[in-house]
């Protein structure tokens, strides 16, 4: 059964919402990388973002574009990502795993041969940073052919036509932008996103995850309040590991706090 | 939405950028497809363009340079225009167009500094505030633009993150733009990006070869057997391409930086050694990986120093209506030092490297032909540099 319903049926029943962290693949080296995923899990994320780095990440703030040049300094190609997500994918048989990465990345292999070994190491979902809808046909159509979720975007500015289409092509959840700009705790969420999520629920889009500027337990409960079915939170998760490049074992003990910190702000009160 | 212009040339082109930006890209283009229409808006940027920037540019005939006399080389003088490059067109056009959406802020990317000074005169001028952003490299390779930039009133905002040069100030300069459309726009500096930069660009820039017709209809009775220009991003390229892409009688020949040589990795010729892509915004040639990892590209002239080409010219090339080559460091400063000792004109090293190659075509011509050569932009921008490579040659030597 698909692992996104699976999950959102899991967290209805209990009264919960999904807290998902997001990581750079590689970041700061594939072992390290696949140590970190594990610290999330422990921590009690519900679903896992991850990226593929890519030299020039223009939806990005500088703390994921950091990560970025991490895990490629360490010589990290989109082949060793999908090594590890099958790593995580064997550990770890029921959670959602999506990836968000940028084009070309994709365009590189051949779209379908990028869709069908993403398939294959066991991703659930594809965000392409730098794809809007209108042109996301080719993409759509390869991910329907492999079983995996395009995730769309629904931007604070989008038009009613945009929603719409949200509406009727979105699968496995929608990226609800908390704000306009790059990733980056720096700048807060702007709330409620409520509006906008009341929009989604008349197009019947995927439910909700809100993402962009999301790092303290209060965003999260304030974003499951508004209606949304999740957070995630990259730019703060990743700052973590900065300041951590010296001291891995702190580093994962403080990525496990933070994301059950978190996980417990996704608890309807 | 309306769609009101094609948002690809063949396969190439798109609007490959987050779903945050597609309704200023859209506000834009609809900005720019009436103010086509609107003669208000013509009127204002052709006068600017005359009275101001100063249009038409000359056409100069070579006296000494060519010794083939089957062979007469024009210059089209766009070194002559205000701002000492091609780039006053466009940026006057697309700075009007600004103001027509209402906006205040005006956000440019460069490399050199070329645009970014485009940039800057056009805010002053017309009362927008201007941010631009530069890789840190070249904000200290190119001080005296900085310091043009600055004199102009523009803030120019230093851009540290990856390799400092200009498709790092590209990628900064869209995430800016991101967390700013309402009020700011974009003043993208090529004929590439997301639609409808390329197309704008072209045409804000058509007139280079609409008056190129026009000056050798008047002196030569007839239209050139070719128009040769250098490719970087490839707008003064498409400029001056566009008034002749149906006259199939006229060569169109773009000239792309190779470097050091193709066969080393330090070059800039995406059409020649590069394959398809996506980068910032648009599907064309660019430099990449196997992985899809944008390459660094690398010319002598900064201006011609970016890993990818517009779209347009991706297209041009493949339905074989354009033909590009390409012309190495070496080759360029020669044609640089050429045009300077025998007809009193210094180029631009962009500029030097089309006139590197026209001067190729003229030595192998059999017959009558008649070759105008898009001289985008002067040289003083480039003399520290040159001199300094010359006189290392000196000392080497």
């Amino acid at each position: 059964m698909d692992r996104y319903a699976q999950m959102f049926e899991r967290l209805d029943k209990s009264g919960e919402g999904a807290f998902v962290p997001f990581v750079m693949l590689g970041d700061p080296d594939p072992e390290t990388s696949l140590a970190i995923i594990d610290a999330l899990i422990k921590g009690g994320a519900d679903a896992l973002e991850l990226g593929i780095p890519f030299s020039d990440p223009i939806a990005d703030g500088p703390t994921i574009q950091k990560a970025a040049i991490r895990a490629l300094k360490s010589d990290v190609h989109p082949k060793d990502c999908f090594t590890l997500i099958a790593k995580v994918r064997q550990q770890h048989p029921d959670i959602p795993v999506g990836l968000l990465l940028y084009s070309n990345l994709v365009l590189a292999p051949g779209i379908d041969n990028f869709y069908r070994q993403a398939s294959e190491a066991g991703v659930d979902s594809i965000l392409i940073a730098d794809v809007p809808i209108r042109e996301s046909a080719p993409f759509a159509k390869a991910a329907a052919e492999q079983g995996i979720h395009q995730i769309l975007i629904a931007p604070p500015n989008a038009s009613d036509q945009t929603m719409a289409q949200i509406g009727k092509l979105s699968s496995g959840y929608t990226y609800l932008l908390g704000r306009a700009g790059v990733t980056g705790a720096e700048t807060a969420a702007t709330m409620p996103a409520s509006k906008l999520i009341d929009k989604l629920r008349q197009v019947d889009a995927a439910r909700p995850i809100l993402g962009f500027g999301i790092s303290k337990p209060e965003q999260v409960r304030d974003a499951i309040a508004a209606g949304a079915a999740g957070a995630i939170a990259g730019s703060a998760t990743v700052k973590i590991i900065e300041e951590h490049l010296q001291d891995v074992p702190a580093m994962l003990q403080r990525l496990t706090d933070y994301v059950s910190g978190m996980k417990a702000g996704t608890t309807h009160s | 939405m309306t769609e009101h212009l094609d948002s690809k040339f063949g396969q190439y082109g798109g609007m490959y950028v987050p779903e945050l930006l597609i309704p200023a890209l859209d506000q834009l283009e609809q900005a720019f497809v009436d103010a086509q229409k609107d003669p208000e808006f013509q009127r204002e940027f052709m006068a600017l363009l005359k009275d101001y920037a100063g249009r038409p540019t000359a056409m100069t005939l070579t006296r000494n340079l060519v010794s083939n006399p089957k062979v007469k080389l024009y210059l089209k003088r766009e070194d002559l225009l205000h701002g000492g490059a091609h780039k006053t067109n466009q940026v006057l056009g697309q700075a009007l167009l600004t103001k027509r959406m209402g906006k205040e802020e005006v956000i440019a990317e460069t490399g050199a500094g070329q645009h970014g000074v485009a940039t800057a005169l056009a805010c002053a001028l017309l009362g927008l505030k201007a941010r631009i952003y530069m890789g840190a490299k070249d904000v200290e390779r190119q001080a005296p633009n900085v310091f043009r930039m600055r004199l102009m009133g523009a803030e120019v905002i230093p851009v540290e993150a990856g390799s400092g040069t200009l498709k790092d100030a590209v990628n900064e300069a869209m995430r800016d733009w991101s967390a700013t459309y309402d009020k700011a726009h974009y003043l993208l500096g090529t004929a590439a990006g997301p639609h409808p930069f390329p197309t704008i660009v072209r045409e804000f820039h058509r007139m280079i070869g609409e008056e190129t017709r026009e000056q050798m209809m008047e002196k030569e009775g007839r239209l050139p057997d070719a128009v040769v220009a250098c490719v970087g991003g490839g707008s003064n390229a498409i400029g001056m391409f566009a008034d002749f892409i149906d006259e199939p009688s006229v060569k169109l020949v773009g000239v792309e930086p190779a470097g050091k040589g193709l066969h080393t990795h330090e070059h800039g010729a995406a059409i020649a050694n590069g394959t398809k892509g996506i980068l910032h915004g648009a599907y064309s040639y660019i430099m990449q990986t196997e992985d899809g990892q944008i390459e660094e590209s690398y010319s002598v002239s900064a201006g011609l120093d970016y890993p990818a080409v517009g779209p347009q010219h991706a297209y041009l090339h493949d339905i074989g209506r354009a033909e590009y080559a390409s012309v190495t460091d070496d080759e360029a400063l020669n044609a640089f030092k050429l045009l300077a000792s025998k007809e009193g004109i210094i180029p631009a090293l962009e500029s030097s490297h089309a006139l590197a190659h026209a001067l190729n075509m003229a030595d192998e011509a059999e017959q009558e032909t008649l070759i105008v050569v898009n001289l985008s932009g002067r040289g003083d921008k480039d003399l520290a540099h040159v001199h300094q490579i010359l006189t290392g040659e000196k000392q080497n030597g």
